[in-house]
């Protein structure tokens, strides 16, 4: 029996592994999923941009879960609660312009929501650069274990802090973003909210792309990555390096909070957990470390989680989710695309 | 060999020699608080010592669980972040076989096995669990398996809630609503007879009657006290034998120990299993006490709970996990149960009596509502500040406790980047 596992598990790594492992999951999805397109389109073409723009969200959320492990090797635990407090420092800002439900969608709308994403940002971010510090600065070099409790113990002092100032219920994010659907040919309709939503993690993504490629910073974020001792020797700045990792994955994490909270209207304080974790699942399945891996495994977690709660039993969404993340660590830990990334 | 005929001969030497060392202190102690709780609790509430003597019993169950994951974590060095599956799985084996909650299954008859019987069948299945879900995974880097112990404990109860009425292959497990009216334990007659308890003109002994509702508590308590005692015994003699050396070389250095002919896969599942085995054990005294299973009761926070009563003892450490069991328990269902009535009275006799009710406007929702917000955070601090300034725990293992401030040399033979098997 072991002799077979092992079989199955070389037979999964390596290039031909890759397309055994995408053949594979294409072919479950297209046998699922053929039957209900082909018996409603408009719907299913709903369910599937619904779950694009779930998906999106994830990947904003898995790129910062990605990035942290890429450098530090460290599951961020409390990252999942970083995206809700995104949302929970937005929505007091989103106040202060006084928004509610009612407000027209305008040009100011629209400044105004850019505004608060930056500052949102810029807070969350600080806030995830003074945990690092904090938390998990004296422990790199403690044994992994140490590390990975603690960022276990920082998600639940991040998700009591918001317990403590928001309670038990939904905080409610205003409705500001038009409620209009673009009617398409054949019956099938998309909404504005979902265009925003999917195009504003695209950019993002892209802009994520270009800075970990082009820049300076992004380049040292490369190469610590790669080999902490040997980037030092070449006169770079770790601890700036990675706190800055961590300021980009908090960064990030905040603008999916503000996302959610324009898609979904309504944030609970431990919303991150679950959303965490599907986010983390996401990470896995693109192969951890790796940026594109995780924007496409963001949305292919969407797509699942729309799919089984569209057509399937909805009750066992997060189980097949969990499924996934089990069987791609037993599998292929490396991931979709986790051949890409530098050995170390 | 006659130095210690010498000892046992006088009774006080042996007195002495209990608290030489440390851990022989704590556990004196322990067995000391033990036998005179009970007495303790009755008198200093007036002859209404019941529920206190009943929150002892449920803070039992959590030390079982403490010593259980104290296998996996600190001796095997494996973090199992999914620990409240096992316990699930060892509550929901008694409540579905020992219940009339399989009468309403496709299997239309219900099952009344009995307790007995079923800790060992409970031990067994959760066991076996951990083991399957242990033998393809624990190849894997330690983080990695943390994520997957962790999916598979919310998977557990997920599906517990799920096959319930209504659910494709019918009700067995009672869904949303668990399973109530599980069967309590029974003793033979020639323990439960009649010459103990009340029908004698002196009670002398609690009756061993289960479901008497005023002797009860008292059982529980007693059995959970033996449970315990015979865990520690069997713990203490693995951590010392042949297995137990190699979980801690494992631990420290697994290309040494794989270099020193230790199969590590074999080791570590047995450390998962082992630790899985007391998790299902301890479901199963938990599920009968309560005589009501449901799936709310293995959330993830639980698992935390768990790991914070072993990191704050000090992992490693038997006695000491067991005061952090005690600590954190104490923490959790008497301190910060009672915290918020205390701080309303406090605020009112310090003069800040504006403060306890709630504002018109909702803006400030009362003293007492928030401070019953406090349990998250405080334990969040409790992991993250034991983590950052004593990681050994309050009572270290003193091997664990040098490991963890000189950091181990490196991680995993298996790194999962380069798939090497």
């Amino acid at each position: 029996m072991v002799a077979a596992w092992k079989g199955t598990r070389t037979a999964l790594s390596g290039t031909a592994g890759t397309w055994l492992f995408v053949g594979v999951a294409t072919l479950i999805l297209l046998i699922l999923l053929v039957p209900k397109a082909v018996g409603n389109p408009p719907f299913f073409f709903q369910i599937l941009v619904y779950g694009l723009a779930d998906g999106a969200i994830y990947a904003l959320i898995a790129l910062g879960y990605t990035m942290v492990y890429g450098i530090i090797e460290l599951i961020n635990f409390a990252h999942g609660d970083i995206f809700t407090l995104g949302a929970f420092i937005a929505i007091p800002l989103v106040g202060i312009f006084g928004f509610t439900d009612a407000t027209p969608f305008s040009l100011g709308v629209v400044v105004v929501l850019l505004g608060v994403t930056v500052v949102t940002m810029a807070i969350d971010g600080g806030i995830n650069i003074l945990i690092e510090r904090l938390a998990y600065r004296p422990l790199r070099n403690a044994p992994r274990l140490a590390l990975l409790i603690t960022a276990v113990g920082m998600s639940f002092v991040l998700e009591g802090a918001m317990y403590l100032w928001r309670g038990a219920n939904n905080v409610h994010f205003p409705d500001v973003l038009p409620e209009t659907r673009i009617n398409l040919p054949g019956g099938a309709s998309i909404g504005v909210k979902d265009v925003v939503v999917i195009v504003s993690a695209v950019v993002l993504v892209s802009l994520l792309n270009l800075f970990t490629d082009r820049s300076k910073l992004g380049k040292a974020m490369r190469a610590t990555a790669q080999d902490r001792e040997a980037s030092q020797l070449m006169g770079i700045n770790i601890n700036r390096t990675i706190a800055a990792t961590f300021f980009i994955g908090a960064a990030l994490a905040a603008a999916g909070g503000i996302i959610f909270g324009l898609y979904f209207n309504n944030i609970r304080f431990d919303e991150g957990f679950t959303a965490g974790l599907y986010a983390f699942t996401a990470a896995v399945f693109g192969g951890i470390g790796n940026i594109q891996g995780a924007a496409l495994g963001g949305l292919f977690i969407g797509l699942v989680a729309s799919f089984s709660n569209a057509y399937f039993q909805a009750a066992l969404t997060d189980v097949w989710i969990f499924a996934i993340l089990i069987l791609v660590l037993v599998f292929r830990p490396t991931g979709l695309l986790g051949m890409q990334v530098p050995e170390k | 060999m006659s130095r210690r005929l010498l000892r046992t001969d006088r009774p006080m030497r042996w007195a002495q020699s209990a608290f030489k060392t440390r851990n022989g202190t704590i556990y004196t102690v322990l067995i000391v608080v033990a036998l005179i709780f009970p007495g303790f609790a009755d008198i200093t509430t007036g002859g209404e010592g019941n529920h206190l003597v009943s929150t002892a019993a449920d803070a039992g169950v959590y030390v079982l669980l403490a010593i259980g994951l104290n296998v996996v974590v600190g001796f095997a060095g494996l973090l199992d972040l999914g620990y409240a599956a096992f316990f699930a799985i060892g509550a929901y084996t008694y409540g579905m076989l020992a219940s009339s909650q399989l009468a309403g299954s496709p299997l239309h008859m219900s099952i009344h096995l009995p307790f007995w019987l079923l800790l060992f069948v409970a031990i067994f299945v959760a066991a076996s669990f951990g083991a399957m879900l242990g033998a393809p995974t624990l190849r894997l880097r330690g983080d990695y398996l943390a994520i997957v112990t962790l999916g598979f404990g919310e998977i557990v109860p997920r599906l517990f809630r799920f096959f319930g009425a209504g659910s494709p292959i019918g009700n067995w497990t009672g869904g949303v609503n668990g399973i109530a009216a599980i069967d309590p334990p029974k003793l033979p007659a020639f323990l439960s007879g009649p010459w103990f308890g009340t029908n004698w003109p002196i009670a002398v002994v609690a009756p061993f009657d289960f479901s008497d509702g005023n002797w009860a508590p008292m059982d529980y308590y007693w059995l959970i006290i033996i449970l315990v005692a015979i865990c520690i015994m069997l713990v203490t003699n693995l951590q010392n034998s042949r297995i137990g050396r190699a979980w801690m070389a494992v631990r420290e250095d697994e290309v040494a120990a794989a270099a020193s002919g230790i199969n590590t896969i074999a080791v570590k599942l047995l450390a998962f299993a082992i630790g899985a085995s007391f998790s299902g054990f301890a479901g199963c005294f938990y599920a009968a006490k309560l005589s009501l299973v449901s799936p709310e009761n293995f959330e993830f926070v639980v698992s935390v709970t768990i790991l914070i009563m072993v990191v704050l003892g000090g992992m490693g450490n038997i006695p000491g996990v067991i005061l952090g069991a005690i600590t954190v328990y104490i923490v959790q269902f008497f301190v910060l149960t009672n915290l918020p009535d205390w701080s309303v009275a406090v605020a009112n006799a310090v003069g800040l009596g504006g403060i306890v009710p709630a504002s018109a406007d909702g803006s400030w929702i009362g003293l007492h509502d928030q401070v019953q917000r406090l349990n998250y955070i405080v334990f969040g601090l409790i992991l993250v500040t034991m983590m950052v300034l004593r990681p050994q725990g309050l009572f270290p293992s003193r091997i664990r406790e040098q490991e963890l401030e000189k950091g181990t040399a490196e991680e995993s033979v298996f790194d999962v980047r380069e798939g090497v098997d």
